[in-house]
C-alpha cells in the first residue's frame, strides 16, 4: 500500500493530551491492508514513544476499544488514581535511566553508537560493577540453603557452625519459612551483641531491633508512624539537601510536609545548625515539624560528620522535641584522613542522661553497601531508641502487616554481625577480601575527585565516605536556555547529552536536591579502577566539549 | 492482634506469640502455613535448593556433586544478575527473563491465554504497591474496598493502613463457603451510603475457608464487577493446592479472557500469586509476583515509578520464582489427603466443617454449649484456642480474627496429620468438661 502519514495534531481533550494521524491512503484498502496498516503504526509508535492509546482508539474516535467496543472508562485512571502517587519521583532509576536502557537495547540490536557499552555509574551497586561478594558470607547462605552441603568436606567448619546456628532459629530449619514479622529473634540478639561492641559497650536490647526488607523498608515504616495531622498540624520531616531521593519520595506519597535544611557546599558539604534553626522556624508557620533525618556518611555527598556536629544535632533535636532518624548504611565506607563514622546512638549515651533518656532515635543500617555490597538481599534493620511504649506496640503490628522480612537476608545480616574471629579457620581470607575492598574504594573516592578537580567548570568536593561523588558544573548560559526550551532541568540536560555521546548513565543533581542556580550530578566511584579512569577521562572530554559548544 | 473491628482479643495475641516461641521443639507453628517438613522432600524440592545453594556460592558449580541440569539452571540465572551476582540490584519490577519465564507459565496455566512480561511486576509479598494506587485517603468520602468474611486478616490490616473502607461481603457457610453474587449487590449498595467503593478483593483458593470458585461464579463475580464498575483485586496464591477430584483452579484471568471482548478488554484486574505456598512453601524468601490485566497505562507507568522506591524485590526469591513458574516435572504436594481431614471432624460432636476442596487450611464452625459460652469471659473461640495451646501446644487461630456471622464461632486450622490427632484428643475433653 501507499500510505502516509500527513499531519499531526496535539490536541487537548479535558486534561488528556491525543495525537491524531491523519493517513491518507492510495485506493480503497481492505481490512486485512488496514489491519496491517494499523499494526505498522502501532509499531512505529511503541518506538517512537508516542502513547499507544490513539490506536486503541481505533479510526472511529475515541470511544472504541481495540475490538470495536464501546470504550469503558477504567476504575482506575490518572484521574481516579491517588493523587499522592502522581509527586513520587525517584530518579536514581528515573528518566536518564530508562532512556540508558533503552540504548542499551539498541546496541544488542547492533545500532551504531560513539560508544560500545553503557556504564551504569548511576547506582550504589556493587557487584554489578565487579565488586566480589565476601566468600565466607556466600558459603555459610549456601549451606543454609541446601543443608545437605553440611556434609561436604570443601566448606570450612566455622561457616558450618554458623548455619546450623542459624537454620536451628528458622522454622522448621529452613530459610523458606516464614519468621517473626520483627525477624528472627537469635538474629536480633546477634546484632543487638554487635551494636554493644561497635559502641563501646552501652546496652542494646534486642526487643528494639526490626528486621527490614533494606533499610528503605525501615525508614518508610517509620515515616508511616511518624505523619499525622491536618494543615497546621500536618506532620513535617526535616531532610537534608541534597538527600537520598527515598525520603522526597515517601514524604510525597504519604502526604507529609517535606522541611528542607541545606547542606553547605562550600564546607565540604557539613551540617550548619544555624540552618537546621532556619528552616525550622520558617516550617513552623504552616506545618507541625515532628522529626529530623539526617544520613551519614552521606549520600550523595559523601560527607562524614564529625562528633561535634552530631553532638549539636543530638542538642538541637533535643531542644525541639524532634525524632531523630539516623541513616548510617554507609558506616564503614570511611575513606578520608582524619574521618571517622560515629554513630548517633553511641554519642547520644555519651552525652548523659539528659539527653540519652529523652531523644527519640531510629538508626538504620543494611546489608546492600559498606564492604559487603549485597543489594539484591534486601536486608536490613533498625534500631528504636526511647520509642513510646505503646507506639512500639503499633510498630510491630504495622510491620506484621508485609509478614516478614526475606529471611535469606536476615541469615546474611547475622554473619555480618558474626564474622569469622582470628582463631578461625576463614579469618585470613575474610579480613583480606574485606581490606581489600575498603581500600579500593578508597583509592577510587581520591582517584575521582583529583582527576574531577583538574576539569576547568567542575568542583569536587572530597569524598570522605560513602560510595560517590556530586561534584559542582558550572553551566554556560546558553546551556541552560536550550535546557528551559526542552523542557529539562539543566542538569538533566548536561545528563542526558553525556549519556547519548559516551554512554555514562549519570543522576542529575536535581534529583536529590540542590540550591537554586546550581548543578550538579551524582556518579558512583563503583566501577573496576581502570575503567573508571576512562569513565572520568570521558567525562572531563565531554564538559570540555560541551563548554566550548555552549560559550 | 486482635479482631481488627472490636480490637477485643489485642494484646493476648502477643501473649500467644511469646507462648509459641517459649515452647520447645515439638510445637507446632499453626499461625502461618509451614508446611516444610525436612523428613519429607520430594525430588522436584532437592532441584530448587541446589539451584539456589549454587546461586548464592557460584563455586559450587565447578563441584562435581551437583547434577548437570542444576548447574545449567543456576548458570543461565546467573547471567541475567548484574556482575553474576545475587547481590546485585535488579530491574524495580524483577529480573526480565524470570518476568518472561512467568508469563509463560501462567499461559501454559490458562491454556493459551496470551501474559505480556510487561504486565508483571515481582514484588515481595504483600498487595500494598496496588492499594496505593487504588486509595485516595485525602478524600472526603473514604475509597471503599469489598472483603469476604471470613478473610486473611493482614490483608485487613493491609488496608486499614492505607485508610480504606472495609466493606465486608459474607461468604455462605451452608453451602461451602461460596460466594453469592446477591451478597456482593447487598454489600456494594450498604457500602455506596458511607464510602465511594472501587475495588472488590477475592481469595480464590480461600484463606481461610479452603474452598475454591466455580468457573459460573467467577463469571458472575466479573459480571458484577464489570456493571458495577469495580477493579478486581484477585488473591490467587493457593492456586497450586487443591485436592478435591471434582474440583478445578480456574484462574480469573482466565474466565475473564473467554467472556466476550466487551467484558474482557475493559474490567480491570491485578491477580496475586506467590512461591509462598503451593509446593515450594517457601514463604521466607519472599517470592511473588502480580499480573496485572487491562490497567492504564498511564498508572501503569506510576505502579513501575513506585516500585522503583522499594528498589528491587530480593534476588533469591525472585530465582525461586523462576523454579516455581518452571519447575523440572511437577511436583506433588505432602499434605494428608483431604478424606483423612473429613473423616477425622465427622467422628468429633460439636464441630462441623464445609467440604475442603482447596489451600492449606479449614474453617471448621465449633458448636460450643451454652455451658461454655457463658463461662468464657472472652470471645468462647479465642478461649477454645488458649485452652488447646496451654495444654497441647498445638496453636490455631480463632475465627473472630477473620470475621464470622454474630454468635458463631470457627478455628482456622492447617491441616496436617500431627495437629489432627491432638486437636482429636483436645476437643473430646473440652467437649466432655463443658457438657
Amino acid at each position: 500500500c501507499h500510505a502516509a502519514i500527513i499531519k499531526m495534531d496535539l490536541k487537548k481533550k479535558k486534561k488528556k493530551k491525543l495525537y491524531w494521524a491523519h493517513i491518507w491512503m492510495h485506493g480503497t484498502p481492505s481490512i486485512c491492508q488496514l489491519r496491517l496498516i494499523l499494526y505498522i503504526l502501532h509499531v512505529c509508535s511503541v518506538i517512537s514513544r508516542f502513547t499507544p492509546e490513539i490506536l486503541r482508539k481505533g479510526i472511529h474516535g475515541d470511544t472504541m476499544t481495540e475490538n470495536g467496543c464501546e470504550y469503558r472508562e477504567r476504575v482506575l485512571t490518572m484521574d481516579t488514581m491517588n493523587p499522592n502517587v502522581k509527586r513520587v519521583e525517584y530518579a536514581v532509576r528515573g528518566p536518564i535511566v530508562q532512556r540508558a536502557v533503552q540504548i542499551e537495547r539498541e546496541l544488542k540490536m547492533g545500532i551504531k553508537k560513539p560508544f560500545t557499552e553503557v556504564i551504569r555509574a548511576n547506582i550504589g551497586d556493587c557487584h554489578a560493577m565487579g565488586q566480589k561478594p565476601i566468600t565466607f558470607f556466600r558459603q555459610v547462605l549456601a549451606l543454609c540453603s541446601y543443608p545437605d552441603l553440611l556434609e561436604d568436606g570443601k566448606f570450612p567448619e566455622d561457616a558450618k557452625s554458623r548455619a546450623r546456628r542459624i537454620l536451628q532459629a528458622c522454622g522448621g530449619g529452613s530459610l523458606g519459612a516464614y519468621s517473626t514479622s520483627q525477624g528472627i529473634e537469635m538474629i536480633r540478639q546477634d546484632i543487638a551483641r554487635y551494636i554493644e561492641r561497635r559502641d563501646g559497650g552501652i546496652t542494646c536490647d534486642p526487643d528494639n531491633i526490626y528486621l527490614s526488607t533494606g533499610a528503605s523498608d525501615a525508614i518508610v515504616t517509620m515515616l508511616k508512624l511518624l505523619v499525622s495531622g491536618e494543615g497546621m498540624s500536618r506532620t513535617g520531616v526535616m531532610i537534608s539537601i541534597p538527600q537520598y531521593p527515598l525520603y522526597s519520595a515517601t514524604l510525597a506519597e504519604l502526604g507529609a510536609v517535606q522541611i528542607s535544611y541545606y547542606l553547605d557546599e562550600d564546607n565540604c558539604w557539613s551540617l550548619d545548625i544555624s540552618e537546621l534553626r532556619r528552616a525550622l522556624q520558617e516550617a513552623k508557620k504552616h506545618c507541625s515539624p515532628r522529626a529530623l533525618c539526617i544520613i551519614n556518611p552521606g549520600n550523595p555527598t559523601g560527607q562524614v560528620q564529625s562528633r561535634q556536629c552530631i553532638e549539636g544535632v543530638i542538642r538541637f533535636a533535643a531542644a525541639e522535641k524532634l525524632f531523630l532518624m539516623a541513616d548510617e548504611v554507609y558506616q564503614d565506607n570511611v575513606y578520608a584522613d582524619g574521618c571517622k563514622f560515629h554513630s548517633f546512638k553511641k554519642v547520644l549515651f555519651e552525652m548523659g542522661l539528659e539527653y540519652s533518656e529523652k531523644v527519640e532515635l531510629a538508626s538504620f543500617h543494611s546489608t546492600s553497601k559498606c564492604y559487603m555490597g549485597e543489594c539484591g538481599f534486601r536486608g536490613g534493620y533498625m534500631e528504636v531508641v526511647n520509642l513510646d511504649p505503646e507506639v512500639k506496640v503499633q510498630l510491630t503490628k504495622l510491620v506484621s502487616v508485609r509478614l516478614c522480612p526475606p529471611v535469606p537476608g536476615q541469615a546474611l545480616l547475622d554473619v555480618v554481625v558474626n564474622p569469622p574471629q582470628p582463631d578461625e579457620p576463614s579469618y585470613d581470607t575474610f579480613i583480606k577480601e574485606r581490606t581489600d575492598t575498603l581500600a579500593t574504594l578508597a583509592e577510587k573516592a581520591n582517584m575521582t575527585q583529583e582527576i574531577l578537580n583538574q576539569v576547568p567548570g567542575i568542583k569536587c568536593n572530597p569524598v570522605q565516605g560513602a560510595m560517590y561523588t556530586f561534584p559542582r558544573i558550572h553551566l554556560p548560559p546558553k546551556a541552560i536556555l536550550e535546557a528551559k526550551e526542552k523542557e529539562q532541568t539543566p542538569d538533566m540536560f548536561y545528563c542526558m547529552k553525556l549519556l547519548e555521546e559516551t554512554g555514562i548513565c549519570l543522576v542529575p543533581g536535581s534529583g536529590f536536591g540542590q540550591r537554586d542556580g546550581t548543578y550538579h550530578f551524582r556518579m558512583t566511584i563503583l566501577p573496576p579502577k581502570e575503567k573508571l579512569k576512562i569513565v572520568l577521562a570521558k567525562i572531563k572530554e565531554f564538559h570540555q566539549h560541551f563548554m566550548a559548544q555552549y560559550s | 492482634k486482635g479482631n481488627p473491628k472490636t480490637g477485643k482479643g489485642q494484646g493476648r495475641h502477643q501473649t500467644i506469640i511469646k507462648q509459641i516461641n517459649s515452647l520447645k521443639s515439638n510445637t507446632q507453628r499453626q499461625g502461618k502455613a509451614e508446611n516444610r517438613k525436612m523428613d519429607n522432600l520430594s525430588i522436584s524440592n532437592y532441584f530448587y535448593l541446589q539451584v539456589l545453594a549454587a546461586c548464592l556460592y557460584p563455586a559450587l558449580l565447578e563441584d562435581d556433586s551437583l547434577p548437570l541440569d542444576v548447574k545449567q539452571r543456576a548458570e543461565s540465572l546467573l547471567r541475567e544478575c548484574d556482575g553474576g551476582s545475587v547481590g546485585s540490584y535488579t530491574d524495580s519490577s524483577g529480573i526480565a527473563k524470570i518476568k518472561h519465564c512467568v508469563s509463560q507459565y501462567i499461559t501454559r496455566r490458562d491454556g493459551g491465554v496470551p501474559s505480556s512480561p510487561d504486565n508483571i511486576f515481582i514484588k515481595s509479598g504483600s498487595q500494598t504497591i496496588m492499594l496505593k494506587l487504588l486509595i485516595r485517603s485525602k478524600d472526603s468520602c473514604q475509597t471503599g474496598v469489598l472483603i469476604p468474611v471470613p478473610t486473611y486478616a493482614s490483608f485487613t490490616l493491609a488496608l486499614e493502613e492505607q485508610g480504606a473502607a472495609i466493606i465486608p461481603y459474607h461468604l455462605c457457610e451452608e453451602q461451602g463457603w461460596t460466594l453469592q453474587v446477591e451478597e456482593l449487590r447487598k454489600a456494594l449498595h450498604t457500602g455506596r451510603k458511607t464510602c465511594n467503593p472501587v475495588a472488590l478483593y477475592i481469595c480464590n483458593p480461600g484463606n481461610p475457608t479452603g474452598h475454591i470458585q466455580s468457573r459460573k461464579s467467577i463469571e458472575e463475580v466479573i459480571r458484577f464487577a464489570a456493571e458495577e464498575r469495580l477493579f478486581i483485586l484477585a488473591d490467587e496464591v493457593y492456586q497450586s493446592c487443591v485436592y478435591a477430584d471434582d474440583t478445578e483452579f480456574y484462574s480469573y484471568k482466565k474466565v475473564l479472557s473467554e467472556m466476550g471482548s466487551t467484558i474482557s478488554s475493559t474490567v480491570e484486574l491485578a491477580s496475586f500469586n506467590s512461591v509462598s505456598k503451593g509446593f515450594m512453601g517457601e514463604c521466607g524468601l519472599r517470592g511473588g509476583y502480580v499480573e496485572l490485566v487491562n490497567l492504564d497505562p498511564a498508572v501503569k507507568e506510576y505502579a513501575r515509578r513506585l516500585f522503583s522506591t522499594r528498589s528491587c524485590p530480593p534476588v533469591v526469591g525472585q530465582m525461586a520464582l523462576d523454579l516455581m513458574a518452571n519447575p523440572p516435572r511437577p511436583g506433588d504436594p505432602s499434605f494428608p489427603t483431604f478424606s483423612e481431614v473429613s473423616e477425622v471432624f465427622a467422628e468429633l460432636p460439636g464441630i462441623s466443617c464445609q467440604p475442603l476442596k482447596a489451600g492449606f487450611f479449614v474453617f471448621p464452625c465449633l458448636h460450643f454449649p451454652p455451658k461454655a459460652i457463658k463461662w468464657a469471659k472472652m470471645e468462647p473461640d479465642m478461649l477454645y484456642c488458649l485452652h488447646l495451646l496451654e495444654e497441647t501446644g498445638l496453636h490455631v487461630r480463632p475465627g473472630c480474627e477473620y470475621g464470622q456471622r454474630k454468635d458463631s464461632h470457627h478455628i482456622r486450622f492447617n491441616i496436617m496429620e500431627d495437629a489432627l490427632q491432638r486437636l482429636k484428643t483436645f476437643h473430646t475433653r473440652f467437649m466432655k468438661e463443658f457438657s
